[in-house]
């Protein structure tokens, strides 16, 4: 490959989206080309100065309480988990429309238009968390970028530790943490951070044999991981994409190797 | 659905718009907008499908708002200068400060800036880009290339203004 033919892929390269082929004999080129090389770094830092958090306009509070009070319904009454299913059931029936239900008819949705599967069932549950955790301001119990924070608060309120790593350094820091229920059973939630984009990582003890992670049909335009590793099964959700995602999930499975 | 990704409606809102009270009004009638429309909402990306509805009422509202955002002729040409004079290395990112670099982002044209925000600070696909801007994948591949060049030519202007071979 010549300057001529890699200069135009060092930005698809960058941005995740040449195929496998090209970025080997991209990565060859670069190895040998200085000025390719500085091309990319330089890119690589344009990445990263329009990634800053600082440019990254936030919606204001008057805007998001403005739109609330202009739905049907306010979706700030989102009821707690007992009321919720029976919020589907009869919301379905009444077809009345709030942020809540509208949430729940596109799980409807998809669950009559998807095909079963044994953790299809766990995976909405799991969607449902990830967007509840969103909207009921109820991400966090513990908020904390610390690590060593994060995993001790942990004790007493489980019967096991999870693996508590901050990914700040692979541009995932860690938020904080919190309790949940899933699968009937308490499990840890951690809160992991990419820009604007929460994932919730579930994890709890499990009997499952050894896994590799695996890339779930995108719900509700959230991407879900699964994995399970000595013991413990994994459940990343977010609304990053999968690639990305995926990105996070083997950063944190490189973390645990570690330990 | 709609308030999960109000963040990045607003953000987009407020790129396109280059003002909060303006940015408000996209946001705000793009949300009510993709709740109305909800039922046409087949399952796949929420944010995706809420940011394709506040782009399409920004570009209602400029037309009705504003007289036409003045295009900005990029050709070929200018941007083989800045080739040929990108040997340098870039401004690392700790000395770009954000108010700067703010300003040369809201100086690109509107359908470079747009495809700018989509990808850097949204993490969208080039298809997703594609779907939700209505063009075809080589042309978002293009327009970001270009923004990308003319934003390190102007950053570089900025933080380096001795540097200008």
């Amino acid at each position: 490959m010549n300057c001529h033919q890699a200069k135009p892929l060092i930005g698809p390269y960058s941005d995740g989206e040449l195929e496998a082929a090209a970025i080997l004999e991209l990565e060859q080129h670069l190895k040998t080309c200085s000025a390719c090389a500085l091309a990319y770094r330089n890119l690589q830092s344009l990445k990263k100065t329009l990634k800053q958090d600082a440019l990254y306009f936030s919606a204001p509070e008057e805007l998001r309480e403005r739109i609330k009070s202009a739905l049907p319904s306010p979706a700030k009454n989102v009821p707690q988990r007992p009321a919720w299913n029976w919020a589907v059931n009869w919301n379905w029936l009444t077809t009345a429309l709030s942020g809540a239900t509208a949430v729940c008819l596109a799980l409807l949705l998809v669950v009559t238009l998807a095909r079963p599967s044994s953790e299809e069932p766990l995976a909405r549950e799991i969607v449902s968390s990830h967007i509840r955790s969103l909207m009921s301001n109820h991400l966090m119990d513990v908020v904390s970028t610390d690590q060593h924070t994060v995993k001790p608060w942990f004790n007493g309120k489980l019967d096991f530790s999870p693996l508590v790593n901050d990914l700040a350094a692979q541009e995932f820091p860690l938020i904080g943490g919190r309790l949940d229920y899933l699968d009937g059973r308490s499990v840890a939630a951690l809160v992991f951070q990419r820009h604007k984009h929460i994932i919730n990582l579930f994890v709890w003890p499990s009997k499952e044999t050894d896994s590799k992670p695996v890339v779930l049909a995108a719900q509700q335009g959230y991407h879900l991981i699964h994995w399970s590793e000595r013991g413990m099964v994994f459940w990343a959700v977010s609304d990053l994409n999968e690639k990305e995602l995926m990105e996070f999930v083997q950063d944190y499975a490189a973390g645990t190797q570690l330990k | 659905m709609v308030l999960p990704h109000l963040d990045a409606a607003y953000n987009l809102a407020r790129w396109l718009a280059g003002n909060d009270h303006d940015a408000q009004d996209v946001a705000q009638e793009a949300s009510l907008r993709a709740f109305r429309f909800f039922e046409n909402f087949r399952g796949e990306n929420a944010r995706a499908w809420l940011l394709t509805i506040v782009r399409n009422t920004f570009y209602t509202w400029l037309r009705k708002n504003r007289p036409p955002e003045k295009t900005v002729e990029i050709n070929d040409e200018t941007l083989d200068i800045e080739d040929a004079s990108a040997n340098a290395e870039a401004v690392s990112p700790q000395f770009a400060d954000a108010e700067t670099v703010r300003r040369v982002i809201a100086e690109l044209p509107v359908e470079f800036r747009e495809i700018v925000i989509l990808r850097e600070m949204e993490g969208f696909s080039y298809k997703e880009i594609a779907d939700l801007a209505e063009v075809p994948i080589g042309t978002v591949m293009s327009r970001l290339a270009r923004a990308r060049k003319l934003l390190q030519k102007r950053l570089a202007a900025e933080f380096n203004p001795g540097d200008q071979r």
